[in-house]
């Protein structure tokens, strides 16, 4: 993978300073306009929402893709329903959920069904996206079969549009991947160091996220406005991933590989809603999941300039005692035997 | 003041701390009136400024945040922003009257963006396109992820760009482009700003010089 990392860069503006990357004229270029030439993998460029607008499609449908979409991006509309944090899908999934290298959803579209180690069954599309509702957006996801649901998983595969189903090459940019690793260990001094100067700006330095005139503008790190123990980014590499590929915003891969470690280091290392997965004590939790997860990131663990047991506590965020009806739902007991 | 806006105060206090000391001054608008009175000229008498077609635009000064004015205002006197006529201007004041009239422009109510009125469908479709969307196929981020919704503005960093003069935003766009403007945080607005087009620029300028800038503009219109 290292040699496919980093195929659109053509070249680094500033030396040590490094403040940008310049692009090539789409982020969605062709292998063969690549440097890395060789690239075996499959490129897709999802359709814009212009091409939605000029598409034939049935009007019907463009209207649930175009609600899909205000779903995805607006997320917060479901506030106290749905969402019980401060995040949109868009918060993670940049530039409406297309980008490479920004987790681009569609890639659930050709993909699943699947088996899925995380909860150790086969999920579909809307499983998945269920369990995108119950952790990163700490909440309870929409019914199978609802209409925010149907719209949710309509935008996704409407986004796949030309993109084989089952595709037998790896995909271009899919997920967060995670920078090379850093030659210090990351370090969570160093990390709050770098999150100050890079990140605060925005995001505060008590990693709140930042809303103005009650809406929405920058998302929370950390703390109840942000996504709980149980989200795929709490796992230290995804969230080194996310920040090298898309952070400072604008300026993908700006930072170095040590830069992006420590951050994620050391945001990982705050506090966030409990997991909803959680059994009452958190060493058990943590060792229940943690061959499918949490052995990537550091719930359970002590942290070491302040003793504080990351995770042992039984703050829920916003939604309280209300629990997300997907998680640990048993699925295909009928096949156990075979 | 609620938590929040405390830690926002921190983390502005700790900025000018870094940055520009004067910054922590309190601003008095009384007495930035008596001091603004130069800036007239050009900004106008109810800091409207002007947008002047073919020639330099003059911001609109009212309602800004007054910080975002100060340290802009610190910029032009230490040469981190490079404009002749500001800079001469600027150097008059010293941090006390930054402060006021930074303050007294800031109490203003917001008047109306001008430039955009001759803008066609399509150029205000793009627009709008790249204030609320952005371009991603170009990794061109939307203006509202950091000027806020609406593009009314953001704390003390991101200034609010809605009902602003289309003439001054596409000169200030076209000058980060350029390297010629590099005075923000980070350079987020100067990595974005090189990825855009000068149609972008155009259509951008004339989209924010006909929103209204505040809230309640909307509700009242």
């Amino acid at each position: 993978m290292i040699s496919c990392r980093r195929p659109f860069i053509i070249a680094l503006t500033g030396c040590s300073l490094a403040l940008g990357v310049a692009y090539a004229a789409s982020v969605f270029a062709q292998p063969e306009e690549r440097p890395d030439a060789a690239l075996d993998m499959l490129v897709h460029e999802p359709p814009t929402m212009e091409d939605l607008e000029n598409s034939d499609i049935h009007p019907e449908l463009k209207k649930v893709i175009r609600y899909g979409h205000d779903l995805f991006t607006n997320t917060q509309q479901l506030r106290g329903e749905n969402v019980f944090n401060d995040m949109n899908c868009s918060s993670c999934h940049l530039g409406e959920g297309r980008v490479p290298f920004s987790a681009p959803v569609w890639a659930a579209a050709i993909t699943l069904p699947d088996f899925r180690g995380k909860n150790q069954h086969v999920n579909n599309l809307e499983e998945r996206i269920a369990g995108c509702f119950a952790y990163s957006m700490n909440g309870v996801p929409p019914e199978y079969g609802s209409d925010e649901m149907l719209a949710l998983s309509a935008y996704h595969q409407w986004l796949a549009t030309g993109a084989p189903m089952y595709p037998d090459k790896p995909i271009f940019g899919r997920g967060f991947p995670a920078p090379d690793e850093p030659e210090q260990t990351p370090d969570y001094a160093r990390g709050e160091a770098a999150y100050q100067n890079n990140c605060a700006i925005c995001h505060q330095q008590d990693g709140t996220g930042h809303y103005e005139s009650g809406e929405y503008v920058f998302p929370a790190p950390w703390g109840d406005g942000s996504n709980n123990w149980g989200a795929g980014i709490v796992r230290v590499d995804t969230m080194a991933g996310f920040i090298y590929q898309n952070m400072p915003l604008g300026q993908p891969r700006s930072l170095s590989d040590q830069e992006a470690w420590d951050i994620a280091y050391y945001i990982t290392s705050q506090e966030r809603p409990q997991d909803p997965r959680y059994t009452g004590d958190v060493a058990e939790t943590s060792e229940r999941f943690g061959p499918t997860f949490h052995k990537r990131s550091l719930y359970g663990q002590t942290r070491e300039h302040d003793g504080h047991v990351l995770g042992d506590h039984e703050n829920f965020g916003e939604k309280g005692d209300i629990k997300p009806w997907n998680v640990g739902m048993p699925r295909f007991e009928n096949l156990s035997e075979e | 003041m609620n938590k929040k806006c405390l830690s926002r105060l921190g983390l502005l206090v700790g900025i000018s701390l870094v940055a520009f000391g004067a910054l922590a001054q309190q601003g008095d608008a009384e007495r930035g009136q008596a001091a603004a009175a130069t800036c007239t000229a050009c900004h106008q008498a109810y800091g409207s400024g002007m947008n002047v077609p073919n020639g330099e635009s003059w911001p609109r000064l009212a309602g800004l945040n007054a910080d975002y004015i100060a340290k802009q205002l610190h910029d032009f006197q230490a040469g981190q922003r490079q404009n002749a006529t500001m800079a001469t201007f600027a150097n008059m004041l010293d941090d006390q009257q930054i402060a006021d009239v930074a303050e007294y422009y800031s109490q203003m109510p917001l008047t109306l963006g001008q430039g955009g009125d001759q803008a066609d469908e399509a150029l205000l479709a793009r627009g709008q396109q790249l204030a609320e969307r952005g371009d991603w196929n170009a990794y061109i981020v939307s203006c509202q992820s950091c000027h806020g919704p609406g593009g009314t503005g953001v704390g003390s960093t991101f200034p609010g760009v809605a009902s602003q003069h289309a003439g001054y935003i596409s000169a200030q766009l076209k000058a980060w482009k350029t390297e010629t403007r590099s005075n923000d945080p980070q350079n987020l607005m100067g990595a974005i700003a090189k990825r855009m087009s000068d149609n972008d620029i155009q259509a951008v300028s004339a989209w924010y010089a006909t929103q209204s800038g505040s809230a309640e503009q909307e509700t009242a219109q």
